[in-house]
């Protein structure tokens, strides 16, 4: 019973949701705190802090971490097998079909038409993180972090793995200070 | 050799990319497209398209088709679980110690800190895919499918499935 739940409220939830991981995070809080009430929604926010304090996608994250509070293991490998394996297996199918055909005249003519809506999606992306950059840090240093990542990534070719490495280390090891960090980050968050 | 290659890349890609799925789609590509080799940045654009037409996370539907592509299904469950299980145990584990850290300036700002250089990445491949649609096609189409889907997803909040199978046709019938 209680696995059936599981599986049930991640397979809808997932199912449901478009647009990548974070956006689908409402529909998990649904099933998880209004629907089957495993936790209230106080909970459900401190999880899902801790869960964005940790790299890779969040909501398998999330799937993973609930399914095993309510399951266990065999839970944990329940809310994750829901959230991911049907579109995965869809992906795979359509994919491979699509290069079967990929020399086809009208199907190069998709690939075409599709690019510039990947472009659209992909520049969406940048405005959210430059959106959500901006609530945590100022507008300055923002703008720093872009021309700096821009400069080494594109001119220097600097591997982004490094720097992004770098920068986790520097944030964590940079002393806090303690009054004027705790202003901005309370009058941001 | 491919499947510990596998292994690396979507493990690696997933430890660095702070800010969820989407967060990791620029490094993937990099290493995929220009470290591997094992897909052109047509071919990732197409999956990423496919990808955000369909529902569920990103960065597993990635994993396991890029995984599937070259490695076949073991190469598509080992690129799924480096996506999911690092974090997912490093959550389960450090709970407790997380819980207590969570309000720490040390730890919000790792997120806050990493989130400008995605988003240039996140730039470069937009770049990236209008520079490739202008060598390709004429202006007008782009600035047609373009403007269009923005317009759809963003203003009218159409389900990006249907954007990106209205493009498709429109590709298949004017395009090729």
């Amino acid at each position: 019973m209680k696995q059936r739940d599981i599986f049930i409220a991640f397979f809808r939830s997932s199912m449901l949701g478009y647009g990548g991981g974070p956006t689908t995070i409402p529909l998990v809080q649904k099933e998880v705190v209004e629907r089957f009430k495993w936790m209230d929604n106080e909970e459900f926010g401190d999880i899902l802090a801790i869960g964005n304090t940790l790299p890779g996608p969040i909501n398998t994250k999330m799937a993973g971490y609930i399914g095993y509070r309510i399951g266990g293991i065999p839970g944990t490998i329940n809310a994750i097998l829901a959230t991911i394996l049907p579109t995965i297996i869809l992906m795979i199918v359509l994919l491979t079909t699509l290069k079967t055909f990929k020399d086809l005249a009208w199907v190069q003519g998709m690939t075409r038409g599709v690019l510039p809506v990947v472009g659209v999606m992909l520049a969406v992306l940048t405005k959210d993180f430059l959106q959500s950059s901006v609530k945590g840090l100022r507008w300055a240093t923002v703008a720093l972090h872009v021309i700096a990542a821009l400069f080494l990534i594109e001119f220097l070719h600097v591997h982004p793995a490094i720097i992004i490495a770098s920068l986790l280390l520097f944030a964590f090891f940079k002393p806090v200070k303690k009054e004027t960090t705790n202003k901005k980050k309370g009058r941001s968050s | 050799m491919i499947y510990l290659h596998i292994f690396w890349v979507f493990f690696m890609t997933n430890m660095l990319g702070y800010g969820g799925g989407p967060a990791t789609i620029p490094l993937i590509q990099k290493e995929v497209v220009d470290h591997y080799g094992w897909m052109t940045v047509q071919e990732f654009n197409e999956a990423f398209a496919m990808g955000n037409a369909l529902p569920g996370p990103i960065a597993t539907k990635m994993g396991g088709y890029i995984g599937f592509q070259e490695g076949g299904w073991l190469g598509a469950f080992l690129a799924v679980l480096a996506t999911v299980t690092p974090s997912l145990l490093l959550m389960i584990t450090l709970m407790g110690i997380l819980y207590k850290n969570r309000t720490s300036p040390r730890v919000k700002r790792m997120t806050a800190y990493v989130k400008p250089t995605i988003a240039v990445l996140l730039g470069v491949m937009a770049f990236q895919a209008f520079f490739d649609s202008y060598v390709q096609i004429s202006v007008v189409h782009i600035v047609i499918l373009a403007a269009g889907s923005y317009w759809l997803m963003e203003k009218r909040k159409v389900h990006p499935g249907l954007v990106v199978l209205s493009s498709l046709i429109y590709g298949a019938v004017l395009l090729s």
